[in-house]
């Protein structure tokens, strides 16, 4: 096969397993911004911190790969069920900026308590897949790639069950439709929105997991959450659709503008393309219209 | 216990109206002139870089305080003043004509940055900003011609009219009358027609329009107000850092302002200097507090990050109104001593105006 071509379908797997994972991440902003009308900036951190967590349970505690996952996915389940309980809790019906104000507060806090517990260096723990490869006709994968991928599918379908299938799940639906209404139908919507946060920091541990052995485990690991939001401006805010593909596109430009553009392009295009989504184009590819109420 | 009693409009537009707060004011006035030479060296350098950040403090204030767009990247328009400031200064311009390009072209960046707040607002404005921001350090880091890449470049030392303001002292006293004329030129612009009309669009988007405020044209205004006096600051701080790299104005000099602004208490100029006061001396003061603590934290630098955050949490969870709201309530205390009312500042209770429709 030519080797344009090749090179082009390897840039295009690259490129939807890395944004698989910047897909889980825009899913789960997502999902708290549609329950709880919070937009959490703490998101690439608890993501962060999880990556460190886990990285202490392989490599300090020498517990094997699956189980540290678990544990890890539990203790993010509860940290995320903590900080909406304790912390989010307190400013509830308080303007929308003093959401943001304290998502932002509170990633200053995990990023400054992992740094004094961890320190600068950058780690790497190993997987089950690590130095494994495979080759699908002429292109070879990295079956971390694809490990990334399958558990990005089955983490957004097993939402999606859950979502569609589940009374919590009607209810989480419920509730990001209309608090009020979803309260006088009898559901505990504070409870519901500390669930919601448990819910998506789990999510943002599996992605944490899944992007430390690929990029390192690393204090800069939080700058995903930018990816994250240029995904979901991208796929339109508010849609989980959108979010999904949204992911997935932003990885192909990136992997894309690494190669066929000039240096340097390949770390700005996740910001061009959110710059220039929400100048000309604010609805995105599968947003609804949105508008404020007078 | 004060009621105003004007007997004439200029009473009423005096900006310090009651013998007490002239000598407050003189009494602030002459501390600051004379601290150069009471304080030891070390801290009249801290003061100096203090004025600097309040004056960004200030300009960020009138954006987010005063008009309610809120901007993570003002950092980027402190990076494009200092940058352009050095690179005039080098090029054999003037002190004054330099400082008042670079606030210029700042105010120009501001301008095109202000263009997408017409069509968005709130959260989606942040991550504008945000990744405006994150594309200023990248392009400045990579533009080695001009700004000498991630090596950065040296800044020449300020002079006026032929008198050399590099030394301490010098510096000091050009910071502090540029905060002043900045002070008293935001006082002066927000108790004035466009002020109002920035409180207007803050307050509600549709009022205002059905009053027949331009909307749009005021929200590009309070950006462009913003990034020229950034700028200023920005030019300001290529002198205090004496050298200039891309890390100086990173993210986390973006988020520093925010803070200065939400602690300080939004909707007030008072407030953005408090809270430029506090966040500026908190990295003193906590290398001053350092050898207290045992040494596994102490030894740490995620410290200081942390207790940004932590105080940030603090603020917004118990005092809303930051430290001018703190400051307004000792006030109320102390005037009315035996008769303080807690109740005057309670927090009624709020409900969320959705963004969404639906």
């Amino acid at each position: 096969m030519d080797a344009q071509v090749v090179q082009i379908l390897q840039l295009t797997l690259n490129g939807i397993s890395i944004g698989s994972i910047y897909a889980l991440v825009a899913l789960g902003i997502v999902l708290t911004y549609k329950a709880t009308e919070v937009l959490n900036f703490a998101y690439g951190d608890i993501l962060m911190m999880s990556a460190f967590i886990g990285w202490g349970l392989i490599v300090v505690a020498g517990i094997p790969f699956w189980p540290a996952a678990l544990i890890t996915i539990l203790i993010a389940a509860m940290l995320g069920y903590f900080l909406d309980r304790h912390v989010m809790r307190t400013i509830v019906g308080q303007p929308q900026f003093a959401g943001v104000m304290l998502t932002i507060a509170l990633a200053f806090m995990l990023r400054g308590l992992v740094s004094m517990g961890f320190g600068p260096t950058s780690r790497s723990y190993p997987t089950p897949w690590t130095g494994h490869i495979t080759h699908i006709g002429p292109i070879v994968v990295t079956d971390l790639n694809l490990v990334i991928l399958a558990a990005a599918l089955i983490v957004t379908a097993l939402l999606f069950l859950f979502l569609r299938y589940t009374q919590l799940g009607v209810a989480i639906q419920a509730s990001s439709q209309n608090q009020l209404a979803a309260y006088l139908c009898g559901i505990r919507v504070k409870r519901l929105n500390s669930f919601v946060w448990a819910l998506t920091a789990a999510m943002a541990a599996v992605a944490g997991l899944l992007l430390a052995p690929i990029a390192l485990v690393d204090i800069s690991l939080w700058f995903v959450v930018l990816k994250g939001l240029a995904a979901l401006v991208l796929g339109g805010f508010g849609s989980i659709p959108g979010a999904i593909l949204g992911g997935l596109l932003i990885g192909l430009i990136e992997q894309f503008a690494g190669v066929y553009l000039p240096d340097g392009a390949k770390e700005m295009s996740a910001q061009l393309v959110l710059i220039g989504v929400l100048i000309f184009w604010p609805r995105g590819l599968l947003g609804e219209a949105h508008g404020r109420r007078v | 216990m004060r009621f105003a009693y004007d007997t004439s409009y200029s009473d009423a537009q005096q900006l310090l109206r009651y013998r007490s707060q002239w000598i407050c004011y003189g009494a602030l006035a002459i501390a600051l002139i004379v601290a150069p030479w009471l304080l030891p060296a070390y801290y009249v350098g801290e003061l100096s870089y203090l004025f600097i950040v309040s004056i960004a403090s200030l300009a960020l204030m009138v954006l987010t305080g005063f008009t309610g767009q809120v901007s993570l990247g003002h950092a980027a328009f402190m990076a494009i003043g200092a940058y352009t400031h050095t690179l005039l200064l080098d090029q054999g311009i003037g002190f004054i004509p330099s400082i008042l390009g670079a606030a210029t072209l700042t105010g120009f960046v501001g301008f095109i940055i202000g263009l997408p707040a017409i069509r968005v607002s709130g959260l989606y404005l942040a991550m504008v900003t945000l990744a405006y921001a994150m594309l200023t350090e990248q392009i400045i880091g990579r533009w080695k011609d001009v700004t000498g890449g991630f090596t950065g470049i040296p800044v020449s030392p300020p002079s006026l009219f032929g008198y050399d303001l590099s030394s301490l002292k010098g510096f000091y006293f050009l910071c502090l009358v540029i905060l002043v004329a900045v002070l008293l030129g935001l006082i002066n612009l927000m108790r004035g027609r466009t002020g109002r009309a920035f409180i207007g669009v803050r307050d509600s988007e549709a009022a205002a329009a059905t009053l027949g405020i331009w909307v749009g044209g005021y929200k590009v205004l309070a950006f462009v107000i913003s990034a020229f006096v950034t700028g200023i600051a920005g030019a300001l701080l290529a002198h205090h850092l004496q050298f200039l790299t891309p890390d100086g104005f990173s993210v986390m000099l973006s988020m520093e302002l925010v803070l200065m602004v939400v602690i300080g208490g939004l909707g007030s100029l008072r407030g953005a200097i408090f809270g430029a006061i506090l966040i500026g001396m908190l990295p003193t003061l906590i290398s001053k507090i350092k050898p207290l603590l045992p040494t596994s934290i102490s030894s740490q630098f995620g410290l200081e990050t942390f207790v940004f955050g932590l105080i940030l949490a603090l603020f917004v969870m118990f005092e809303p109104n930051g430290l001018n709201g703190r400051w307004l309530k000792l006030k109320i205390l102390f005037e009315n001593f035996p008769l303080y009312r807690r109740n005057t500042f309670r927090r009624g209770k709020t409900y969320m105006h959705s963004e969404r429709y639906r």
